[in-house]
Protein backbone atom coordinates (compact mmCIF):
# COMPACT_ATOMS: atom_id res chain seq x y z
CA UNK A 1 0.00 0.00 0.00
CA UNK A 2 2.97 2.49 0.61
CA UNK A 3 3.71 1.95 -3.33
CA UNK A 4 0.48 3.76 -3.85
CA UNK A 5 1.65 7.76 -3.77
CA UNK A 6 -2.23 9.01 -2.80
CA UNK A 7 -0.23 12.52 -2.89
CA UNK A 8 0.58 12.28 -6.65
CA UNK A 9 -2.62 10.84 -7.67
CA UNK A 10 -4.01 14.38 -6.56
CA UNK A 11 -7.48 12.89 -6.13
CA UNK A 12 -9.53 15.73 -6.10
CA UNK A 13 -8.17 18.80 -7.84
CA UNK A 14 -10.56 19.99 -11.12
CA UNK A 15 -7.24 21.88 -12.25
CA UNK A 16 -5.16 18.85 -12.36
CA UNK A 17 -8.24 16.85 -13.44
CA UNK A 18 -8.49 13.46 -11.72
CA UNK A 19 -8.91 10.93 -14.11
CA UNK A 20 -11.76 8.30 -13.72
CA UNK A 21 -8.62 5.62 -13.37
CA UNK A 22 -6.94 7.44 -10.52
CA UNK A 23 -10.61 7.63 -8.77
CA UNK A 24 -10.43 3.60 -8.79
CA UNK A 25 -7.55 3.64 -8.14
CA UNK A 26 -8.50 5.62 -4.63
CA UNK A 27 -11.34 3.43 -4.65
CA UNK A 28 -8.98 -0.15 -4.72
CA UNK A 29 -6.55 1.55 -2.05
CA UNK A 30 -6.50 -0.42 1.51
CA UNK A 31 -6.27 1.55 4.36
CA UNK A 32 -8.87 2.71 7.59
CA UNK A 33 -8.45 6.38 7.50
CA UNK A 34 -9.39 9.00 5.00
CA UNK A 35 -7.43 12.40 5.84
CA UNK A 36 -9.35 15.75 4.64
CA UNK A 37 -8.27 19.10 4.28
CA UNK A 38 -10.65 21.76 3.27
CA UNK A 39 -9.16 24.84 2.11
CA UNK A 40 -10.75 27.57 0.37
CA UNK A 41 -12.96 25.53 -2.00
CA UNK A 42 -12.32 21.82 -3.22
CA UNK A 43 -11.53 19.04 -0.69
CA UNK A 44 -8.47 17.42 -1.29
CA UNK A 45 -7.39 13.85 -0.16
CA UNK A 46 -3.33 14.21 1.52
CA UNK A 47 -2.53 10.52 1.01
CA UNK A 48 -1.70 7.95 4.31
CA UNK A 49 -2.22 8.66 7.38
CA UNK A 50 1.71 8.67 7.84
CA UNK A 51 2.72 11.40 5.13
CA UNK A 52 -0.33 13.59 6.31
CA UNK A 53 1.27 13.72 9.61
CA UNK A 54 5.06 13.77 7.89
CA UNK A 55 3.24 16.94 6.22
CA UNK A 56 1.99 18.49 9.26
CA UNK A 57 -1.57 19.85 8.15
CA UNK A 58 -2.33 23.32 10.08
CA UNK A 59 -5.47 24.28 10.16
CA UNK A 60 -8.85 22.80 12.26
CA UNK A 61 -8.81 18.69 11.40
CA UNK A 62 -11.53 16.18 12.27
CA UNK A 63 -11.93 13.31 11.88
CA UNK A 64 -14.46 10.75 10.67
CA UNK A 65 -15.24 7.20 11.79
CA UNK A 66 -18.10 5.17 10.85
CA UNK A 67 -20.22 1.75 10.66
CA UNK A 68 -18.94 0.39 13.82
CA UNK A 69 -21.06 -1.87 14.71
CA UNK A 70 -20.85 -2.87 17.78
CA UNK A 71 -22.48 -6.46 19.04
CA UNK A 72 -21.73 -7.67 15.68
CA UNK A 73 -19.69 -10.87 16.56
CA UNK A 74 -20.02 -12.77 13.10
CA UNK A 75 -16.81 -14.73 11.26
CA UNK A 76 -16.22 -11.25 9.35
CA UNK A 77 -15.16 -9.60 12.16
CA UNK A 78 -15.69 -11.59 16.17
CA UNK A 79 -14.74 -8.86 17.60
CA UNK A 80 -16.35 -5.45 16.49
CA UNK A 81 -16.03 -3.37 19.38
CA UNK A 82 -12.48 -4.48 19.58
CA UNK A 83 -11.54 -3.14 16.45
CA UNK A 84 -13.66 -0.08 17.22
CA UNK A 85 -11.08 0.04 20.57
CA UNK A 86 -8.47 -0.07 17.82
CA UNK A 87 -9.27 2.78 15.98
CA UNK A 88 -10.29 4.35 19.01
CA UNK A 89 -6.71 4.07 20.49
CA UNK A 90 -4.56 5.19 17.35
CA UNK A 91 -7.13 8.58 17.01
CA UNK A 92 -5.47 8.89 20.61
CA UNK A 93 -1.99 9.13 19.30
CA UNK A 94 -2.30 11.00 16.73
CA UNK A 95 0.39 14.47 17.17
CA UNK A 96 -2.25 16.25 16.01
CA UNK A 97 -5.45 16.72 18.01
CA UNK A 98 -8.16 16.65 16.42
CA UNK A 99 -11.17 19.12 16.58
CA UNK A 100 -14.17 16.95 16.87
CA UNK A 101 -15.09 13.74 15.59
CA UNK A 102 -17.96 12.58 12.91
CA UNK A 103 -19.58 9.03 13.00
CA UNK A 104 -21.36 8.24 9.98
CA UNK A 105 -24.16 5.29 11.56
CA UNK A 106 -24.55 1.97 12.66
CA UNK A 107 -22.93 2.88 15.72
CA UNK A 108 -24.95 -0.65 16.53
CA UNK A 109 -25.48 -3.74 15.54
CA UNK A 110 -28.84 -4.71 16.62
CA UNK A 111 -29.64 -1.42 18.35
CA UNK A 112 -29.45 -2.65 21.82
CA UNK A 113 -28.74 -0.47 24.76
CA UNK A 114 -26.20 -2.48 25.72
CA UNK A 115 -24.38 -2.01 22.70
CA UNK A 116 -25.04 2.00 22.43
CA UNK A 117 -23.41 1.93 25.88
CA UNK A 118 -20.60 -0.29 24.88
CA UNK A 119 -19.92 2.10 22.02
CA UNK A 120 -19.94 5.34 24.72
CA UNK A 121 -17.47 3.63 26.42
CA UNK A 122 -15.10 3.54 24.17
CA UNK A 123 -15.35 6.17 21.65
CA UNK A 124 -15.31 8.64 24.85
CA UNK A 125 -12.22 7.54 25.70
CA UNK A 126 -11.09 10.04 22.11
CA UNK A 127 -11.98 12.68 24.71
CA UNK A 128 -13.46 14.31 21.38
CA UNK A 129 -16.30 15.92 20.71
CA UNK A 130 -18.62 13.64 18.35
CA UNK A 131 -21.61 14.58 16.02
CA UNK A 132 -23.33 11.73 15.23
CA UNK A 133 -25.82 10.61 12.18
CA UNK A 134 -27.81 7.56 12.54
CA UNK A 135 -27.65 4.38 10.23
CA UNK A 136 -30.40 2.02 9.98
CA UNK A 137 -29.05 -0.18 12.01
CA UNK A 138 -29.49 2.12 15.02
CA UNK A 139 -33.04 2.60 14.98
CA UNK A 140 -34.16 -1.04 15.74
CA UNK A 141 -35.32 -0.92 19.10
CA UNK A 142 -38.57 -1.47 19.55
CA UNK A 143 -39.60 1.80 20.59
CA UNK A 144 -36.90 3.53 18.51
CA UNK A 145 -35.90 6.00 21.17
CA UNK A 146 -32.11 4.62 22.13
CA UNK A 147 -30.68 6.30 19.68
CA UNK A 148 -32.57 9.42 19.59
CA UNK A 149 -32.26 9.49 23.99
CA UNK A 150 -28.72 9.32 23.47
CA UNK A 151 -27.59 11.38 20.35
CA UNK A 152 -30.56 13.12 19.38
CA UNK A 153 -30.53 16.45 21.36
CA UNK A 154 -31.04 19.56 19.61
CA UNK A 155 -31.54 17.70 16.28
CA UNK A 156 -34.59 17.64 14.33
CA UNK A 157 -36.86 15.12 12.86
CA UNK A 158 -35.18 11.71 13.48
CA UNK A 159 -31.90 13.53 14.34
CA UNK A 160 -30.72 15.94 10.98
CA UNK A 161 -28.70 19.22 12.18
CA UNK A 162 -26.36 21.73 11.45
CA UNK A 163 -23.57 23.56 12.99
CA UNK A 164 -20.69 25.55 12.63
CA UNK A 165 -16.77 25.31 12.87
CA UNK A 166 -13.87 27.32 11.97
CA UNK A 167 -15.81 29.20 9.05
CA UNK A 168 -16.58 25.39 7.73
CA UNK A 169 -20.75 24.74 7.79
CA UNK A 170 -21.76 21.15 9.11
CA UNK A 171 -24.77 19.49 7.93
CA UNK A 172 -25.38 15.93 9.70
CA UNK A 173 -28.51 14.53 7.86
CA UNK A 174 -30.60 11.19 8.15
CA UNK A 175 -31.24 8.89 5.28
CA UNK A 176 -32.23 5.53 6.85
CA UNK A 177 -35.99 6.48 7.68
CA UNK A 178 -39.00 5.97 5.96
CA UNK A 179 -37.42 3.70 3.11
CA UNK A 180 -39.78 3.11 0.24
CA UNK A 181 -40.09 -0.71 -1.22
CA UNK A 182 -37.64 -1.25 -4.08
CA UNK A 183 -35.91 2.52 -3.19
CA UNK A 184 -32.98 3.83 -1.65
CA UNK A 185 -32.14 5.94 1.19
CA UNK A 186 -34.53 8.69 1.89
CA UNK A 187 -34.04 11.69 2.92
CA UNK A 188 -38.06 12.80 2.51
CA UNK A 189 -39.41 16.47 2.00
CA UNK A 190 -39.71 17.82 5.62
CA UNK A 191 -35.83 16.84 5.65
CA UNK A 192 -35.14 18.71 1.73
CA UNK A 193 -37.22 21.64 3.31
CA UNK A 194 -35.21 22.17 6.11
CA UNK A 195 -31.97 22.05 4.47
CA UNK A 196 -32.72 24.21 1.91
CA UNK A 197 -34.12 26.75 4.56
CA UNK A 198 -30.90 26.12 6.57
CA UNK A 199 -28.69 27.01 3.48
CA UNK A 200 -30.71 29.84 2.35
CA UNK A 201 -28.65 33.42 2.87
CA UNK A 202 -25.53 31.85 3.47
CA UNK A 203 -22.49 32.67 1.70
CA UNK A 204 -21.50 30.60 -1.40
CA UNK A 205 -17.72 31.04 0.10
CA UNK A 206 -18.82 29.13 2.83
CA UNK A 207 -17.11 25.87 2.75
CA UNK A 208 -19.97 22.93 3.45
CA UNK A 209 -19.57 19.08 4.64
CA UNK A 210 -22.77 17.28 4.40
CA UNK A 211 -22.77 14.01 6.27
CA UNK A 212 -24.50 11.43 6.33
CA UNK A 213 -24.87 7.64 6.54
CA UNK A 214 -26.29 5.77 2.78
CA UNK A 215 -24.12 7.62 0.16
CA UNK A 216 -25.93 10.33 -0.74
CA UNK A 217 -24.60 9.76 -4.18
CA UNK A 218 -25.20 6.71 -6.37
CA UNK A 219 -22.76 3.94 -5.69
CA UNK A 220 -24.58 0.94 -7.17
CA UNK A 221 -28.17 1.11 -6.97
CA UNK A 222 -28.38 -2.85 -7.01
CA UNK A 223 -27.43 -3.00 -3.42
CA UNK A 224 -29.24 -0.24 -2.39
CA UNK A 225 -26.06 1.64 -2.24
CA UNK A 226 -27.27 5.81 -3.15
CA UNK A 227 -30.16 7.86 -1.57
CA UNK A 228 -33.52 8.40 -3.86
CA UNK A 229 -33.80 12.27 -3.35
CA UNK A 230 -30.36 12.74 -2.61
CA UNK A 231 -29.74 14.65 -6.10
CA UNK A 232 -32.37 16.88 -4.44
CA UNK A 233 -30.02 17.68 -1.85
CA UNK A 234 -27.49 18.34 -3.91
CA UNK A 235 -29.55 20.74 -6.08
CA UNK A 236 -29.67 22.77 -2.89
CA UNK A 237 -25.77 22.77 -2.60
CA UNK A 238 -24.81 24.20 -5.89
CA UNK A 239 -23.34 27.56 -6.22
CA UNK A 240 -21.36 26.62 -3.31
CA UNK A 241 -17.69 26.92 -3.88
CA UNK A 242 -16.79 23.93 -1.86
CA UNK A 243 -19.04 21.28 -0.91
CA UNK A 244 -18.20 17.63 0.67
CA UNK A 245 -20.04 15.07 1.04
CA UNK A 246 -19.12 12.33 3.40
CA UNK A 247 -20.98 8.76 4.11
CA UNK A 248 -20.71 5.14 4.98
CA UNK A 249 -22.79 2.40 4.98
CA UNK A 250 -20.57 0.40 2.50
CA UNK A 251 -17.86 0.25 4.62
CA UNK A 252 -15.08 0.85 1.98
CA UNK A 253 -13.21 3.93 0.48
CA UNK A 254 -14.84 5.46 -2.05
CA UNK A 255 -14.48 8.72 -3.85
CA UNK A 256 -15.63 11.00 -6.57
CA UNK A 257 -15.56 14.50 -7.67
CA UNK A 258 -18.03 16.15 -9.81
CA UNK A 259 -17.64 19.53 -9.83
CA UNK A 260 -17.55 21.41 -6.86
CA UNK A 261 -18.80 18.22 -5.12
CA UNK A 262 -16.32 16.11 -3.68
CA UNK A 263 -18.02 12.59 -2.55
CA UNK A 264 -16.40 10.27 -0.23
CA UNK A 265 -17.22 7.27 1.76
CA UNK A 266 -15.28 5.92 4.74
CA UNK A 267 -14.32 2.54 5.90
CA UNK A 268 -16.48 0.54 8.76
CA UNK A 269 -14.37 -0.05 11.86
CA UNK A 270 -16.09 -3.70 11.99
CA UNK A 271 -15.76 -5.42 8.90
CA UNK A 272 -15.26 -4.78 5.17
CA UNK A 273 -17.97 -5.14 2.66
CA UNK A 274 -17.42 -6.09 -1.22
CA UNK A 275 -16.93 -4.08 -3.87
CA UNK A 276 -20.28 -3.47 -5.78
CA UNK A 277 -20.97 -6.07 -8.12
CA UNK A 278 -18.03 -8.40 -6.85
CA UNK A 279 -20.17 -10.90 -5.28
CA UNK A 280 -23.92 -11.72 -5.11
CA UNK A 281 -24.90 -9.61 -2.08
CA UNK A 282 -23.62 -6.63 -0.03
CA UNK A 283 -23.20 -7.62 3.54
CA UNK A 284 -20.22 -8.48 5.94
CA UNK A 285 -16.84 -10.05 3.67
CA UNK A 286 -14.98 -12.54 5.50
CA UNK A 287 -11.11 -11.79 4.60
CA UNK A 288 -8.12 -13.66 5.72
CA UNK A 289 -7.21 -12.82 9.14
CA UNK A 290 -4.18 -10.93 8.63
CA UNK A 291 -5.88 -8.75 5.67
CA UNK A 292 -8.54 -7.71 8.05
CA UNK A 293 -7.32 -4.68 9.71
CA UNK A 294 -6.44 -3.27 6.42
CA UNK A 295 -9.64 -3.35 5.36
CA UNK A 296 -11.02 -1.17 8.57
CA UNK A 297 -10.24 2.37 9.33
CA UNK A 298 -11.07 5.89 9.96
CA UNK A 299 -10.55 9.33 8.00
CA UNK A 300 -9.30 12.57 8.83
CA UNK A 301 -10.42 15.95 7.41
CA UNK A 302 -8.13 18.93 7.24
CA UNK A 303 -9.09 22.48 6.67
CA UNK A 304 -7.15 25.17 6.07
CA UNK A 305 -8.44 28.77 6.14
CA UNK A 306 -7.29 30.14 2.52
CA UNK A 307 -6.60 27.32 0.70
CA UNK A 308 -9.05 25.86 -1.62
CA UNK A 309 -9.44 22.33 -0.89
CA UNK A 310 -10.38 19.98 1.96
CA UNK A 311 -7.69 17.25 2.05
CA UNK A 312 -9.01 13.62 3.67
CA UNK A 313 -6.79 11.17 4.45
CA UNK A 314 -8.41 7.26 5.12
CA UNK A 315 -5.89 5.29 7.34
CA UNK A 316 -6.09 1.54 8.09
CA UNK A 317 -6.09 -0.04 11.16
CA UNK A 318 -3.30 -2.10 9.77
CA UNK A 319 -1.13 -1.05 6.69
CA UNK B 1 -42.29 -25.15 -7.18
CA UNK B 2 -44.69 -27.75 -5.85
CA UNK B 3 -45.24 -29.26 -9.56
CA UNK B 4 -41.66 -29.17 -10.10
CA UNK B 5 -40.95 -31.20 -6.97
CA UNK B 6 -43.13 -33.76 -7.55
CA UNK B 7 -42.64 -34.42 -11.00
CA UNK B 8 -39.01 -35.04 -10.14
CA UNK B 9 -39.78 -37.71 -7.54
CA UNK B 10 -42.66 -39.45 -9.46
CA UNK B 11 -41.19 -42.85 -8.33
CA UNK B 12 -41.78 -42.56 -5.35
CA UNK B 13 -45.41 -41.85 -6.08
CA UNK B 14 -46.02 -45.39 -6.47
CA UNK B 15 -45.64 -46.14 -2.64
CA UNK B 16 -49.16 -44.23 -1.10
CA UNK B 17 -46.77 -44.03 2.44
CA UNK B 18 -44.43 -42.12 1.07
CA UNK B 19 -46.93 -40.23 -0.82
CA UNK B 20 -48.83 -38.86 2.25
CA UNK B 21 -45.36 -38.25 4.09
CA UNK B 22 -43.67 -36.14 0.82
CA UNK B 23 -47.19 -34.03 0.80
CA UNK B 24 -46.97 -32.66 4.53
CA UNK B 25 -43.29 -31.89 3.70
CA UNK B 26 -44.16 -29.98 0.46
CA UNK B 27 -46.85 -27.77 1.77
CA UNK B 28 -44.81 -27.16 5.05
CA UNK B 29 -41.49 -26.02 2.50
CA UNK B 30 -44.33 -23.90 0.58
CA UNK B 31 -44.94 -21.69 3.47
CA UNK B 32 -41.64 -20.92 4.06
CA UNK B 33 -39.32 -18.27 2.78
CA UNK B 34 -35.63 -17.88 3.51
CA UNK B 35 -33.69 -14.97 3.09
CA UNK B 36 -29.81 -15.63 1.78
CA UNK B 37 -27.47 -12.96 0.18
CA UNK B 38 -30.36 -9.92 0.67
CA UNK B 39 -32.41 -11.80 -1.28
CA UNK B 40 -35.84 -13.76 -0.37
CA UNK B 41 -36.54 -16.89 -1.25
CA UNK B 42 -39.06 -17.47 -3.42
CA UNK B 43 -39.56 -13.78 -4.41
CA UNK B 44 -42.90 -14.95 -4.95
CA UNK B 45 -44.80 -17.35 -3.07
CA UNK B 46 -48.66 -18.73 -3.33
CA UNK B 47 -50.34 -19.70 -0.27
CA UNK B 48 -54.34 -20.48 0.83
CA UNK B 49 -56.19 -18.29 3.16
CA UNK B 50 -55.47 -19.52 6.57
CA UNK B 51 -52.23 -20.68 5.64
CA UNK B 52 -48.96 -19.47 7.81
CA UNK B 53 -45.85 -17.98 6.23
CA UNK B 54 -42.30 -18.08 8.05
CA UNK B 55 -39.58 -15.84 7.06
CA UNK B 56 -36.22 -16.95 8.41
CA UNK B 57 -32.89 -14.66 8.38
CA UNK B 58 -29.47 -16.34 6.91
CA UNK B 59 -27.74 -13.50 6.40
CA UNK B 60 -25.09 -12.08 8.72
CA UNK B 61 -27.58 -8.71 8.92
CA UNK B 62 -30.32 -8.58 10.36
CA UNK B 63 -33.52 -7.62 7.96
CA UNK B 64 -36.85 -6.89 8.16
CA UNK B 65 -40.21 -7.81 6.63
CA UNK B 66 -42.96 -5.04 5.95
CA UNK B 67 -45.92 -5.16 3.91
CA UNK B 68 -47.25 -1.81 4.60
CA UNK B 69 -50.75 -1.93 6.49
CA UNK B 70 -50.69 -5.09 7.06
CA UNK B 71 -47.81 -6.71 8.91
CA UNK B 72 -44.16 -5.45 10.16
CA UNK B 73 -41.63 -7.62 11.48
CA UNK B 74 -39.23 -6.84 14.04
CA UNK B 75 -35.26 -6.79 13.11
CA UNK B 76 -34.71 -10.36 12.62
CA UNK B 77 -31.09 -11.43 13.25
CA UNK B 78 -29.42 -13.89 11.99
CA UNK B 79 -31.37 -17.22 11.86
CA UNK B 80 -34.06 -15.11 13.30
CA UNK B 81 -37.66 -15.81 12.15
CA UNK B 82 -41.08 -14.16 11.59
CA UNK B 83 -44.21 -15.60 10.74
CA UNK B 84 -47.80 -14.45 9.88
CA UNK B 85 -51.24 -16.31 8.85
CA UNK B 86 -52.92 -14.68 6.38
CA UNK B 87 -56.88 -14.12 7.11
CA UNK B 88 -57.78 -12.71 3.67
CA UNK B 89 -57.00 -13.28 -0.05
CA UNK B 90 -55.28 -10.91 -2.11
CA UNK B 91 -51.74 -10.12 -2.99
CA UNK B 92 -49.20 -8.76 -0.41
CA UNK B 93 -46.18 -6.85 -1.47
CA UNK B 94 -43.44 -6.65 1.30
CA UNK B 95 -39.89 -5.12 1.61
CA UNK B 96 -37.65 -4.93 3.92
CA UNK B 97 -37.48 -1.67 5.84
CA UNK B 98 -33.64 -2.05 6.08
CA UNK B 99 -32.50 -2.55 2.72
CA UNK B 100 -35.53 -1.66 0.50
CA UNK B 101 -34.11 -2.59 -2.64
CA UNK B 102 -35.07 -6.77 -1.19
CA UNK B 103 -38.98 -7.22 -2.26
CA UNK B 104 -41.20 -10.21 -2.60
CA UNK B 105 -45.16 -11.16 -2.65
CA UNK B 106 -47.50 -13.37 -1.60
CA UNK B 107 -50.50 -14.46 -3.07
CA UNK B 108 -53.27 -15.32 -0.89
CA UNK B 109 -55.98 -17.35 -2.51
Amino acid sequence: MSAHDHNNSGPIDPETGLSRRKVLECMTWAGTGVLWTVSGGVPRSLGLVGSAMAAEPTGMTFLQISDSHVGFDKPANPNALGTLEEAINRIKIMPVKPSFMIHTGDISHLSKASEFDDAERIISQAKLDVHYVPGEHDFLDEEIKFYKDRYGKGTRGAGYYSFDANGVHFIGLVNVVDLKAGGLGNLGAEQLEWLEQDLKGRSKSTPIVVFAHIPLWTVYPEWGWGTEDGARALDYLKGFGSVTVLNGHIHQVMQKVEGNVTFHTARSTAFPQPAPGTAPSPGPMKVADDKLRTMLGTASINFKRGDQRLAIIDTPLAG
Amino acid sequence: MISASLGRSGVRLAVAAALSLYLGVAHADESKVTIDNFTFTPAELKVKVGDTVTWSNHDDIPHTVVSAGKFRSKAMDTDGTFSFTFTSAGEYKYFCSLHPHMTGTIKVE
